[in-house]
């Protein structure tokens, strides 16, 4: 291909084969993990929707490493909550995120999934946060296909950061013996109403 | 206008209590206590045919005199012709009324639902409990204008509630038809089944 064998440098080399090479071990690993995240889409709504077109040709999430979507929780890396989340279904989305192995990310797409977003109501987890520990927040109503792949970047930046040095990152957290992850007063404190949630109840 | 209507007020009299027409649509107000009776009339006579139940449904108003409306939106297939008729309950307690399912099937789930998010019993039907909201759900019914738009318990609570809630145990095991085959499931499996939302499982030998 136009290469000359007696290219410069390969005399240092010269005598060993060329299938080997030095590097980081936290670099190799967080190479490969942040380049081969298995989704578990969790789509509730319309911000699946946005999600399917990421995945589809023309914006193409295969060009990250995430062609491959997990539908079993064993096998995924990536929990992405496309949509809002019911208290119904808190229960649902605790459970997968429990099976998945780690390591493990969760990706929360969209304004109702990070706060609730227009629902601040009798029926909505304000913030999936409030279930599940979350790495990466995409704001948007709903987030263009451009946005969650900027999410998803950011999530590979955040991976390729993280060191095996430190297993505290990996520990599995479970819930406390009152069912909840975060205190209950750190919940209401992320649930408060914010914008224009703050004039919703006049009925009420 | 609906001749329904006029062909109503023939057969019952008084216990049609208003005949009004909006939007092109005709809405005939009846006397609670009856609704089964004339909603049976209106689907067996020949003459009339609504053998179609769209819709049950149910209408608070803001103003706290009125009472509340129970509507049953009905079609017939055969004419192509519509008919809304209401029920009105007043809101003191026990608000309960008619269950329509032994008129139409497809009842049971749109009554379930008036029940879950207005609190109507209705009197007869054969599996009354929330649809949409967990069985053990404690705040109220969400549509009721004195429910508040968060809820009445506060964000942790809602939160602490919902995740103990045991996300299998949705269906008991007679609605999946695998209540005897619970007994063969490994001890742990039954156990958490055995937490479920309604927390009883039932004995296969139970009502033979």
């Amino acid at each position: 291909m136009g290469v000359t064998p007696q290219a410069a440098g390969e005399s240092v080399v010269a005598g060993v084969s060329p299938n080997w090479l030095t590097t980081r071990v936290d670099f190799l690993v967080n190479w490969a993990r942040s380049n081969s995240m298995w989704p578990m889409p969790f789509g509730t709504a319309c911000c699946a929707i946005e999600f399917m077109a990421t995945a589809a040709s023309r914006y193409d999430i295969a060009r990250f490493g995430m062609e491959r979507m997990s539908f079993s929780p064993r096998q995924a890396d990536v929990l992405l909550c496309a949509g809002r989340l019911p208290f119904k279904l808190a229960p649902v989305i605790r459970r997968i995120y429990d099976q998945m192995p780690q390591p493990k990310w969760v990706i929360s797409m969209g304004a109702c999934a990070s706060s609730g977003g227009i629902f601040d109501n009798y029926a909505m987890v304000q913030g999936i946060d409030t279930v599940v520990p979350v790495d990466v927040y995409v704001p948007g109503c709903p987030p263009r296909p451009e946005g969650l792949l900027y999410g998803i970047l950011l999530l590979q930046k955040k991976i390729r950061g993280e060191t095996l040095a430190d297993p505290s990152i990996r520990i599995e957290r479970t819930l406390d013996h009152r069912g909840l992850r975060l205190t209950p007063e750190r919940i209401d404190e992320l649930s408060e109403p914010f914008g224009n949630s703050l004039h919703q109840t006049r009925s009420a | 206008m609906n001749p329904s209507a006029e062909a109503l007020k023939r057969q019952f009299g008084s216990a049609i209590r208003r005949v009004t027409e909006s939007c092109g649509d005709t809405i005939v107000s009846v006397e609670a206590g009856r609704i089964r009776e004339v909603l049976a009339w209106l689907k067996d006579d020949p003459d009339q045919a609504y053998n179609y139940l769209v819709d049950v449904t149910a209408v608070e108003y803001r103003d706290a005199e009125l009472p509340i409306e129970v509507v049953y939106e009905l079609f017939s297939i055969p004419r192509s012709t519509g008919l809304r008729v209401k029920a009105e309950l007043p809101k003191d307690p026990p608000l309960e009324i008619d269950s329509v399912v032994p008129l139409w099937a497809g009842a049971d789930w749109l009554e379930r639902e008036v029940y879950d998010m207005f609190g109507i019993t209705f009197r007869g039907h054969p599996d009354l409990r929330r649809i949409l909201m967990w069985e053990t759900y404690a705040e109220g019914y969400p549509l009721r204008k004195d429910f508040p738009l968060r809820g009445r318990f506060s964000r942790s609570e809602q939160v602490r509630q919902a995740l103990n809630a045991t996300p299998e145990a949705h269906y008991s095991l007679e609605e999946l038809g695998i209540a005897e085959s619970y007994y063969e499931l490994p001890a742990d499996m039954r156990e958490r089944l055995s937490r479920g939302e309604r927390g009883r499982v039932p004995d296969p030998t139970e009502g033979r």
